[in-house]
């Protein structure tokens, strides 16, 4: 499937499923996601999960790239999504 | 809003009293424990291919490979360090090369003013290089006596203690100089610039 | 908002706390719940627990927790949590990794440690919904006391209805222990996988390092990856 990028800090992006869901309004874990580096496609579940640090960091599990962002403050949360070349809501 | 719900017997973690409290700076809570915090996976480094760069504004780019790094005057550093996710252990010792004695070794172009630290795995911190200098930032290769774990950015990583945590960048290989700031990984997604505990710089606009 | 119902000790460093629900919905076998602590000077922390029951608990769920040295909120939970308090949870999150009997088999169910956890609720949703999918669980644990719901797997794997249950203890074995001894690998895999034929649908939840290690085997051993859903944990408290 692809080289070990992980270690055992790695979580799933399901474990951040109720944050996205906060953020989106849906459930983010089925929908399909690209990767903007590599062109990886898998539903948002699939992602690897960086949660032990100042924000949330959702990487590729193909090639680790950084393909989503988050990060609480009191005046709201960011988001980036630059690593995503889309994100798609599946009926 | 409703009243904000308290989970009976919940106690959150111990404020720091007595002798300690004043070395730690506001909203934060002492830790024994040296936790891991990480936004990707720890990377593996040959020791053979890693090297240390100083570059960007620069007369002359400078890169040490370990070999050379190991051979640098090195210090004992024993800090405080304090995490923007609200932690500060007391007492961190380390062995390092002081930033000031990396600098010895180039000649800075008058217009830098800053630096980013740039590690593998792609992370990186911005800094003001009057933060860097006189004796405030080292790069360190041991922690508590034994070589730098992986988990805690060995081989080798920033250290610059007067700041929130996330500027001493694990993994680092490396300062580019440049005459404006860039926002690092954490800046630019909404920390503030430059994260001094002290005056509690958390987040942008903190 | 949940009230806990009861608690029940799975073995020394597992607990499961039952929790009463004023607004419930059903869940989808699989899903979590976040639970969080929040303190009297507002500090707070929320860790997601996978739910061990299934859907058809009417009104309540069962969470099973693991006691995570230098953990927040699972020692809370172990040490501090009595019957009768409130706890503020939410959910249920996450539909990503879930198994319903109407999504088929065969069922092949690898779990490590407390990963067993949302395999139990898919495994008791089974049950429930008298499914007679063919359905094997391995399960990875280190002692004989650190295998969780081991009564209750033996109870169900009893019924004869399609549902057996295999472990493998990596560190010790009680005399006569004719299971596994050994991490799983590939051939561990292979004698597995073969009675569910050569495409089951594969759900594998535990540490990262076992996690890939059964992910890469099965796929070696040629399975598609299509029909593999994974569930890392780590000392976020998962």
């Amino acid at each position: 499937m692809k080289e070990s990028t992980t270690d055992d800090r790695t979580l799933d992006a399901n474990a951040v499923a109720g944050m996205l869901e906060t953020l989106f309004g849906a459930d983010m874990t089925v929908a399909d996601s690209k990767c903007a580096a590599c062109g990886r496609e898998g539903e948002v579940g699939t992602l690897l999960a960086y949660t032990m640090a100042p924000g949330v960091v959702l990487r590729c599990p193909a090639c680790s790239a950084v393909m989503l962002r988050m990060v609480e403050t009191p005046r709201g949360t960011l988001v980036e999504a630059k690593g995503l070349a889309f994100v798609r809501m599946n009926r | 809003m409703p009243e904000r719900f308290i989970t009976r017997g919940f106690e959150g973690k111990p404020r720091a009293t007595g002798t300690t409290a004043n070395r730690v700076p506001p909203g934060q809570y002492l830790t024994k424990d040296f936790p891991v915090l990480s936004a990707g996976p720890t990377p593996t480094t040959n020791l053979r291919l890693w090297s240390f760069a100083i570059e960007g504004l620069v007369r002359e780019k400078v890169s040490w490979s370990w070999a050379d790094f190991q051979k640098l005057p090195a210090q004992e550093f024993t800090v405080d360090i304090s995490c923007v996710t609200k932690w500060t252990k007391l007492d961190t010792r380390w062995r390092g090369v002081s930033i000031d004695t990396l600098l010895e070794s180039v000649e800075l172009e008058p217009r830098a003013g800053f630096a980013t630290a740039y590690s593998d795995g792609g992370y990186t911190t911005n800094l003001r290089l009057p933060d860097l200098v006189n004796g405030q930032a080292f790069v360190a290769y041991e922690y508590d006596g034994a070589p730098l774990d992986p988990e805690h950015g060995g081989p080798a990583r920033l250290v610059v203690p007067h700041l929130y945590f996330w500027k001493s960048a694990k993994w680092v290989r490396g300062l580019h100089l440049t005459e404006k700031e860039t926002a690092g990984f954490w800046e630019s997604l909404g920390y503030h610039i430059r994260g001094d505990p002290w005056k509690e710089e958390r987040y942008s606009g903190d | 908002m949940a009230t806990i119902k009861a608690i029940r000790d799975e073995t020394p460093r597992v607990r499961s706390y039952t929790l009463g629900l004023p607004s419930w919905t059903p869940h989808r076998p699989g899903q979590h719940y976040d639970v969080r602590l929040t303190a009297a000077d507002g500090y707070s922390v929320q860790r997601s627990y996978s739910i061990a029951s299934g859907p058809e608990t009417d009104g309540e769920i069962a969470l099973t927790v693991e006691r995570v040295v230098d953990g927040e909120v699972s020692p809370f939970l172990h040490d501090v949590a009595v019957v009768g308090d409130r706890i503020e949870v939410r959910g249920p999150i996450g539909g990503y990794f879930v198994w319903e009997a109407t999504l088929g088999g065969p069922l092949l169910l690898i779990a490590g440690g407390s990963g067993i956890v949302p395999l139990m609720a898919m495994i008791r949703h089974r049950a429930a919904t008298a499914s007679r999918i063919p359905t094997r669980l391995l399960y990875s644990s280190r002692a004989p006391e650190d295998i969780i719901y081991a009564n209750e797997l033996r109870d169900l794997e009893a019924r004869n209805d399609g549902l057996e249950v295999l472990h493998t203890l990596t560190r010790s074995q009680p005399a006569g222990w004719t299971g596994y001894a050994r991490r799983i690998d590939d051939a561990m895999l292979a004698e597995v996988r073969r009675p569910l034929g050569d495409a089951p649908l594969v759900y594998i939840c535990g540490p990262t390092p076992l996690v890939e290690g059964a992910a890469n085997g099965l796929v070696r051993i040629g399975v598609s990856a299509q029909r593999i859903r994974t569930e890392r944990f780590g000392p976020s408290g998962k």
